[in-house]
């Protein structure tokens, strides 16, 4: 919308400038070209009201190029050489039907000097139109900023809750804490050191989901945080295995990956299986700067779906989609009996994933 | 019953502390006798069938069979105990009669009055049919993935497209799949109800076939037609089902 046309205030405010720009123009034609004063008023101030609406023209213009782009001047520039030259042709076009009146005879015989008076104060008009609506513009832009800024922390803070909701199971810490107060009685230095890593799980997932990158280290940290707990549920018969290169450790990835991978392979696999399952992880780096991720475990092919199947899956394929676009790649293999997972990630360190942050 | 038997008690959980905690809850109870524990639905319906006991403390999400399909199985004349993480199954606990449904982690009380309801119960026969223990095996408002049958202390799972037709025999359906027949007590219309009625016709009063395995219809006699199966199978099809069939075949 127009930032002058499309609020009546501003309009009003814009109209009213023009009057003591029209009495110079009425002074100045009366000093330059000797019209006395009711002529001048007559010729100035509709030509002020049509000039005055021409210049807003200025805005769709500037709306279009940048100020920053140096040949935008030269393009403003000539866009005013136009419109002082239109201006004179609606100045003569007036003076012509202002003479056919009897009040007015002879007008247009006694314009002479108004016309290079016209044009130069027509280059200058636009030219402060042009400034104008840059200002307006500019304005425009920061309090746009303001509001996408707002927007993006409201939409941030919303997606660290739903991370939240989806990332931690509610029915895993119910499991848990009947775990602790199994272990109360029979062993309380086990129930203690479980509630001591399902805290530190809690709190490392609270915090995380706020950063747009962190070193893998961390996330390691986390899911081993995440299996410590599992582990003391499900005893032996949750195996885990890892596997991961140390050179590995010098890049970043977006928080809360692996742990949700990690989380439902004992879901769907462990804890659907009798005699217990296992979980192997990998990690590795290669010379094309990929970082590769995989995650494979067992589970019963007999055993129906269980609810939320996929979620968390979906959720980190998503994540991983707007992370890095095409540049990643995360492959889902399903056999029976048997899960895949494998992702390849740019490598990134720390320093040049910043600015994407 | 008499006043100085004991209660016989089995513990269902794949998790070994939750049994744990049962176990030890139950402990004060002198009154209470732990004769099994399980920790997967297969080792459940056995034990349970074997041993008969009076009451049993079944977890919902485990390997094999969840809760309420070791509950199918093993019918409603024991009472059940449903304790869980998982609060959103609390209405199918209801449907299917059980003595209550204790929620993860509790507290020793909670479980004592769990007990009372269950003492007040025994004796009472309050048992679910076997249909209401069909419907609820499923999560509702979904079409069954599997169909379990129990067999002795043998359990079959049956995976729906691997159903070829039911057959209504009194109290009983027959289930046939890969050419072996399976006896389950249900139903034919409650099975009906469980199963995608796009993928299965009910053909006749008796009778239910899985669409992808019809071969052709013939007819048979006046008036009637019968539908021959892939495996050369013939099933009598009703007026009704004929028309269903039709629908479902476009007129073939």
């Amino acid at each position: 919308m127009h930032p002058i046309l499309g609020h009546f205030r501003r309009l009003v405010l814009y109209l009213a400038a023009w009057g003591p720009i029209s009495a110079i123009l009425v002074y100045l034609f009366v000093s330059l070209t000797g019209l006395s004063w009711g002529r001048a008023t007559a010729l100035a101030l509709p030509l002020c009201l049509v000039y005055a609406f021409v210049c807003l023209s200025a805005w769709y213009s500037c709306r279009n190029t940048p100020l920053d782009n140096s040949g935008s001047w030269l393009a403003h520039f000539a866009a005013a050489l136009v419109a002082s030259v239109l201006w004179i042709g609606v100045a003569k076009g007036l003076a012509i039907a202002l003479s056919s009146s009897h009040t007015f005879a002879g007008l247009d015989q006694q314009m002479g000097l108004a016309y290079p008076l016209l044009f130069g104060s027509g280059v200058l008009l636009y030219v402060l139109a042009v400034a104008l609506h840059y200002v307006l513009l500019s304005n425009e832009a920061a309090h746009e900023a303001a509001k996408r800024e707002v927007e993006a922390r409201v939409l941030a803070r919303d997606s660290e809750l739903k991370a939240l909701k989806t990332q931690v199971n509610p029915h895993f810490i119910f499991n848990c804490l009947n775990s602790i107060s199994a272990l109360t009685s029979t062993n309380p230095a086990t129930a203690r050191e479980m509630c001591v890593r399902l805290a530190e799980f809690l709190r490392k997932t609270l915090g995380l989901s706020e950063k747009a990158r962190i070193p893998l280290g961390e996330e390691l940290d986390l899911m081993h945080a995440y299996l410590s707990v599992e582990q003391i549920r499900f005893g032996p018969r949750l195996k885990f295995e890892e596997n991961t290169d140390p050179e590995a450790m010098k890049y970043v990835v977006p928080p809360l990956l692996l742990q949700p991978l990690l989380e439902n392979a004992i879901r769907h696999g462990v804890a659907t299986l009798t005699d217990g399952g296992w979980v192997r992880m990998e990690i590795k780096t290669s010379a094309a700067q990929t970082l590769s991720i995989r995650i494979e475990n067992n589970f019963d092919g007999d055993a129906p779906r269980r609810k939320g199947a996929g979620i968390g899956l979906k959720n980190v394929r998503q994540r991983v989609d707007t992370t890095y676009g095409s540049r990643a790649r995360m492959d889902v293999e399903s056999t029976p009996g048997h899960f895949q997972i494998a992702m390849e990630l740019p490598a990134e360190r720390a320093e040049a994933a910043a600015p994407q942050a | 019953m008499k006043a100085n038997r004991k209660i016989r008690v089995v513990i269902v959980d794949d998790e070994d502390l939750a049994r744990q905690i049962i176990r030890e809850m139950l402990e004060p109870h002198a009154e209470m006798e732990i004769v099994g524990e399980c920790a997967n639905g297969f080792e459940a319906v056995k034990t349970v069938s074997e041993l008969k006991p009076d009451l049993v403390f079944l977890d919902i999400q485990m390997p094999k069979l969840d809760g309420f399909e070791v509950l199918e199985l093993i019918g409603g004349e024991v009472a059940v105990i449903f304790v869980t993480a998982y609060d959103e199954h609390a209405l199918r606990a209801f449907e299917v009669n059980a003595v209550d449904y204790v929620l993860k982690p509790f507290r020793a009380e909670r479980l004592e009055a769990a007990l009372e309801r269950a003492k007040q119960r025994m004796g009472k026969n309050q048992r679910a049919s076997a249909d209401q223990l069909a419907a609820a095996a499923r999560e509702p408002g979904q079409y069954a993935e599997r169909i379990v049958v129990k067999d002795g202390t043998r359990v079959h799972i049956i995976p729906v497209s691997r159903l070829d037709y039911a057959e209504a025999q009194d109290d009983y359906v027959s289930l046939a799949s890969q050419g072996k027949k399976y006896l389950k007590q249900q139903t034919i219309s409650s099975l009906e109800a469980s199963l995608d009625p796009k993928s299965f016709i009910r053909v006749h009063r008796s009778g239910l076939v899985n669409l992808e395995r019809v071969a052709r219809l013939e007819p048979y006699g006046k008036d009637t037609h019968i539908v021959i199966l892939n495996d050369g199978t013939r099933l009598p099809v009703s007026r009704a089902g004929l028309a269903r069939l039709k629908e479902f075949l476009g007129e073939k």
